[in-house]
């Protein structure tokens, strides 16, 4: 790979140890790439942590903190402190909830490790906006932008409603970015890397939140990692909707990136959204897509819920203000635990509109900075859990060990009313 | 005993050996494997349940979340890693997962691996010469 005089100078360790180590790591998974070189990025978005397979021991010390995440993040066998992040990183989502962690089921030990890596993160100058969606809290890249993002849903987001440019960074990578600044000038950093590859026309006009997550996760599991180009929708979505339609696109599939045609930026005609490539493989999305779809989604037989998770990706302020809608003057089932999840920041504005007081009211609980499969949280001796969230509805039976049903918000809130599980396909 | 050579790109330097494990299925490492097992656990994935710890493993690609790279990592660090990669498609998250698992990895064969080589199949891959060396029992 060719270096820069700069980073040649960071790889011989004239910055220090840690960011030598940042670049070897960079350097070797370019060359894994097949990358020629590295770009300059001052958007990072990672998520540090401590506890995944860091093998901590209370009580945590701030050099532990710092020896885990040598070890985890920069792939260095010998211990040394985190320097300040050199460009404008962000901590994406977390393993707890800073109030409600005690009814998530973590224990105080990993209550005290998680606050020692926030310490640690502070310190080194991320900012701590511990969600997986942080261009609903203002980190929102402008067009051709260079980021270096983990969070398929968010990489997905950033590429594709934003017209961003990021790749799925791991954590190390991104981390590596965050203390020099580069990231491999490759995958969706070059532009015939986002012309579309497949064309998908839509037959069945999705329309709510629920039918835009059917939609990605029909075309993922088609197109895989590739470009699908979205044609024929008639009516503007929102943030919601393209929320859940990439993040069920990048979990059915390897979705990094898709157009649909005539709303998002660098799709203004088909002809554009393709560039120089010709469609490798045209489908439909019609009922019967969708009603496949929906049924690949359902894992659960048994009508009686226990769980419900809502807000996966992190809510949107108006998904939260719709639940509450719902919620309002009734009350859950006993058998029932309801979470409902958005950053820290938006649940701020939610507490002072009175909406966390609402969904309180009803028994539910408004939380923030994590969510179920990240922390691997769930209320005690689940059995059947709902969502609506297709990402959730992936990857719960495999996270967590429970089957899920799908459904849109409404048969959610229905079910942690009733304990029964009602939602279906319309 | 028959033998085939393939050739390819170095994705990540070494020379390993051990027995084939062939999916047709891409792998998620957050979500679709347990690292302190070594096992596939996507639900509807043709390799659930089974091991891929000191295996070979051959397959399309990876997809899915970030955190994919760090669940690769983890088996390094619990022993339960594969012992070399080879794939087709090429993506950040397997790139990243064979540089943290310190195994050699290959992509770009001259054919596709996931038609020449059979689970079970004894393979010895060099990555640093793109050499792929398969044995058919």
């Amino acid at each position: 790979m060719k270096l820069s005089f700069e980073e040649k100078r960071i790889l011989e360790g004239n910055e220090g140890v840690a960011r030598q180590k940042a670049m070897e790591l960079l350097v070797k998974y370019g060359e894994a790439l097949g990358a020629e070189r590295l770009i300059e990025t001052n958007n990072v978005c990672v998520s540090l942590s401590a506890g995944a397979y860091s093998r901590l021991k209370s009580p945590v010390s701030e050099s532990d903190v710092d020896a885990s995440f040598s070890r985890m993040y920069l792939d260095s066998e010998d211990p040394f402190e985190i320097p300040k992040a050199k460009v404008f990183t962000c901590r994406l989502i977390r393993e707890m909830d800073p109030e409600n962690w005690q009814i998530q089921g973590i224990s105080p030990e990993r209550h005290e490790m998680n606050l020692a890596a926030e310490k640690v993160c502070a310190r080194i100058g991320m900012q701590l906006m511990h969600t997986c969606a942080p261009y609903l809290v203002g980190n929102v890249p402008v067009m051709g932008e260079h980021c270096a993002w983990i969070e398929s849903s968010a990489v997905i987001y950033c590429n594709s409603v934003l017209g961003g440019r990021t790749n799925i960074e791991g954590m190390e990578s991104a981390t590596a970015s965050m203390l020099v600044g580069r990231t491999p000038y490759w995958g969706y950093h070059v532009d015939e890397n986002r012309w579309g590859t497949h064309l998908v026309e839509v037959e069945y006009q999705p329309e709510s939140v629920m039918d835009w997550g059917l939609l990605g996760y029909y075309v993922g599991e088609i197109v895989q990692e590739h470009v699908p180009v979205i044609n024929g929708i008639i009516k503007a979505p929102n943030i919601a909707r393209l929320k859940h339609h990439g993040a069920a696109a990048a979990s059915s599939g390897g979705v990094e990136m898709y157009h649909v045609v005539g709303f998002t930026p660098e799709a203004h005609s088909v002809k554009q959204a393709f560039g120089k490539n010709k469609p490798k493989m045209k489908l439909k999305y019609g009922k019967a897509e969708r009603k496949k779809a929906y049924d690949n989604l359902t894992s659960a037989k048994d009508e009686n819920v226990d769980f419900i998770m809502l807000g996966c990706p992190h809510y949107t302020l108006e998904e939260v203000w719709n639940a509450a809608k719902l919620l309002e003057g009734r009350r859950i089932h006993d058998n029932v635990n309801l979470w409902i999840f958005t950053p820290h920041a938006l649940k701020t504005i939610a507490d002072q509109a009175g909406l966390t007081d609402t969904i309180a009211k009803a028994g539910a609980v408004l939380m923030t900075d994590t969510c179920p499969c990240i922390s691997h949280v769930q209320p005690k001796n689940v059995k059947t859990a709902a969502t609506d969230s297709a990402k959730h509805a992936h990857y719960m039976p495999a996270i967590l060990g429970f089957p899920t049903w799908f459904g849109s918000q409404k048969d959610c809130i229905e079910a942690a009313i009733t304990g029964k599980w009602r939602g279906e396909l319309k | 005993m028959k033998k085939i050579i393939l050739r390819g790109r170095k994705v990540a330097g070494g020379c390993a050996e051990g027995e084939a494990l062939v999916t047709k299925d891409t792998i998620s490492g957050w979500g679709g494997i347990d690292a302190m097992k070594g096992t596939i656990t996507e639900r509807r994935h043709e390799l659930k349940d089974q091991s891929f710890k000191d295996k070979v493993l051959v397959f399309p690609g990876m997809k899915g979340s970030s955190g994919t790279s760090m669940a690769f990592h983890a088996t390094r660090l619990m022993s339960t890693a594969p012992k070399a990669l080879i794939f087709n498609d090429m993506t950040t998250k397997a790139a990243l997962s064979a540089v943290l698992l310190h195994a050699p990895a290959i992509t770009e064969l001259d054919k596709n691996p996931l038609e020449v080589i059979k689970t079970g199949d004894w393979v010895k891959v060099d990555a640093d010469n793109g050499i792929v060396e398969i044995t058919r029992k």
